[in-house]
């Protein structure tokens, strides 16, 4: 490799000045794109994760799941109800199967209304301790609830903060669903940002302000032995279908474990990442089309110059080598550009939506092998896209070209 | 005048033709020329335009291959050899001087006279003071960061001048070196072809003024209708 030829490509690139940088915008936004998402694709991965972390490994998650053969819609889900959960306590293995409701509510403060999360907690004091230990539970300030409490909430961390004109304290009333409650804790802020944001009270009286039957969202199964988890599932699983008569296949419920579900997200957010790659992938190709574009323009402007290079001792594959440096150059600074840019983006949008999200821990991970790979391939696609030009160029018969 | 009749033969044309074919008409730019050119020769190529002066030397300078015949130079059928090959003798053994100078605009007077030397594969200290040593020598060691824009016509063709002596090559090849230039300056360009040409170095001049080639050529080659009509000594 000719290092002159190099500077030349340089000297040629910075030169054309902005034409050179239009077509490397077509490829920095590419390189942002995919460097911007992968690196957010991989702190949302983290941060999606971490909600789950709280889930131990010695509990199932039973849920009843849309069967897909019913009309749309949330009705086409039944319930689970007090028979499941009996069923369930009746396996051998199971220590304790606690109930569980996620519902909306309204919130009413200093006679401000928002809606709010609100989930139970169980009125039985083993299943109570389930919970908190489940949920990772740790107060701020207050106590936490126990048995005997009604009427009674805890708060997410965010209550703290000032979002009602005046501010919550251990002992207030606030208004739910048009009901009074006194406030006796608060929750320390966690990773998890929906438990930031949550109203837990006791089941009954859930259940009551939004007229909640037999029915529950969730139900959480503590395992005697963890190890025995596996064998557990396939139990309940066979157990519930008897209880409902469906044969293998036809299973309108799920049962979880905590790392499945991690495994189901992850699945999900890799399905995202492939279709956001594909996306970056175009922008790319069109990128690399610019390039193309550039070095063809590049060529028919200087067949002069190249017949000089050739009447001077130039071969064709110095020729070659010039103009493929040209874009290759194009390429690796678009590529730098645009792994500085996407870097840029990805912290700006992780910080605001950690904002947003207040308490959702949405780091931004610097894969730096990552990132050397996307500058290269930015060289890589600059190089493929200066072929065909640079072989138009380099084929020039110096004696036609002079004359041009 | 020294003799020059013991000196080797640098470039040998024999039955020379290059035809260019435009749908059914033939056009016999070059037919037929047989010369030979010894070293540390001074010759002028003479002929109106269309004569086929420029084709002709242009495969003088292996810059062009013939339709038909032989080309040789010091020795070495140019017609036998891969792209490269010529493309690497003709940068070393050939320098050109244009009539419209053919500098690269975009690069100053010195990045210029390198370019020859970066095809040669020359290390950038030793292109850069060959460069700064070969403009020193055309008078241009206070104009060697101008770009050609910033040039007048006179320098612009001393910068070609030094260009071409950037490998050392044993012939000069000059395409109506004076052409686009005034009197004056076109008399000084001369000049250096002749103290180069006393140096040691072979020149061929293209032209068609004949009183420059009457005064200055050892010999001239006389072309009309792509052959040689005449040859005269001076």
């Amino acid at each position: 490799m000719n290092l002159r030829l190099i500077v030349l490509a340089s000297k040629n690139i910075r030169n054309r000045g902005i034409r050179s940088w239009l077509t490397m915008i077509g490829i920095f936004i590419g390189v942002a794109a995919v460097v911007a998402l992968i690196s957010m694709g991989q702190g949302l991965q983290a941060a999606v994760t971490g909600q789950f972390a709280a889930l131990d490994p010695d509990k199932l998650i039973v849920t009843n799941v849309d069967t897909g053969f019913g009309p749309p819609g949330s009705t086409a889900v039944k319930k689970l109800n007090e028979h499941d959960k009996e069923l369930i306590e009746s396996v051998n293995g199971v220590d304790v199967v606690v109930q569980r409701l996620i519902r909306t509510v309204s919130f009413e403060y200093n006679d401000k209304t928002d809606f709010k999360y609100v989930a139970n907690i169980p009125t039985e004091k083993e299943a109570i301790e389930v919970i908190y230990d489940a949920l990772n539970l740790e107060l701020e300030k207050g106590r936490l609830l126990d048995e005997n409490d009604r009427r009674k909430v805890i708060l997410g961390h965010n209550y703290l903060s000032d979002d009602f004109g005046k501010s919550i304290r251990v002992g207030k009333k606030v208004i739910i669903q048009g009901e009074e409650f006194e406030v006796i804790g608060f929750l320390k802020k966690t990773s998890t940002f929906i438990l930031n944001g949550i109203i837990i009270m006791p089941d009954e009286d859930l259940r009551e302000i939004l007229n909640i039957g037999d029915e529950f969202d969730i139900l959480v199964v503590q395992v005697k032995d963890r190890n025995e988890l596996p064998d557990i599932k396939d139990i309940l699983e066979k157990k519930i279908r008897k209880d409902r008569d469906l044969d293998e296949g036809e299973d309108d419920f799920s049962i979880q474990t905590p790392e499945q579900s991690i495994q189901t997200i992850n699945t999900i957010l890799d399905t995202i990442n492939l279709v956001i790659v594909g996306i970056a992938a175009i922008s790319l190709l069109v990128g690399g089309i610019g390039i193309t574009n550039t070095m063809y323009t590049s060529v028919l402007e200087r067949i002069k110059e190249i017949g000089i290079m050739k009447s001077v001792g130039a071969k064709n594959s110095d020729i070659l080598t010039l103009f493929l440096a040209e874009s290759a150059l194009l390429g690796l600074v678009g590529g730098i550009i645009g792994v500085i840019i996407g870097l840029a983006l990805a912290y700006a949008a992780a910080s605001g939506i950690s904002t947003a999200f207040g308490g959702l821990e949405f780091s931004i991970s610097l894969n730096v092998p990552f990132l050397i790979f996307a500058a290269l391939f930015s060289v890589f696609v600059g190089t493929i896209s200066g072929v065909f030009p640079a072989l138009q160029a380099s084929k020039l018969n110096p004696v036609d070209a002079l004359r041009s | 005048m020294v003799t020059k009749s013991k000196q080797r033969t640098l470039i040998e044309l024999k039955n020379v033709k290059k035809y260019y074919f435009m749908g059914d008409n033939v056009v016999k730019a070059v037919d037929g020329i047989t010369l030979k050119i010894k070293e540390k020769e001074f010759i002028a190529i003479m002929g109106p335009s269309g004569s086929g002066k420029s084709t002709a030397m242009h495969m003088v300078g292996s810059l062009d291959i013939p339709t038909s015949g032989k080309i040789f130079l010091d020795g070495v059928d140019i017609s036998l050899l891969t792209e490269s090959r010529l493309a690497q003798i003709r940068g070393k053994k050939v320098g050109f001087i244009f009539q419209s100078f053919n500098l690269i605009p975009n690069l100053t007077a010195k990045e210029n006279v390198m370019i020859p030397m970066t095809f040669q594969n020359q290390s950038t200290e030793e292109s850069l003071a060959k460069a700064e040593e070969l403009l020193e020598l055309v008078d241009l060691g206070d104009r060697m960061e101008h770009y050609t824009n910033e040039l007048s016509g006179g320098q612009q063709q001393r910068v070609a001048i030094a260009r071409a002596l950037a490998n050392d090559p044993e012939v000069i090849l000059a395409d109506e070196p004076t052409g686009n230039l005034d009197t004056k300056t076109g008399e000084m360009v001369i000049d250096f072809l002749k103290k180069l040409n006393q140096q040691g170095k072979t020149i061929i001049m293209v032209t068609h003024d004949s009183d420059l080639a009457k005064k200055h050529a050892d010999k001239i080659y006389w072309l009309k209708d792509g052959k040689i009509e005449k040859i005269t000594k001076r």
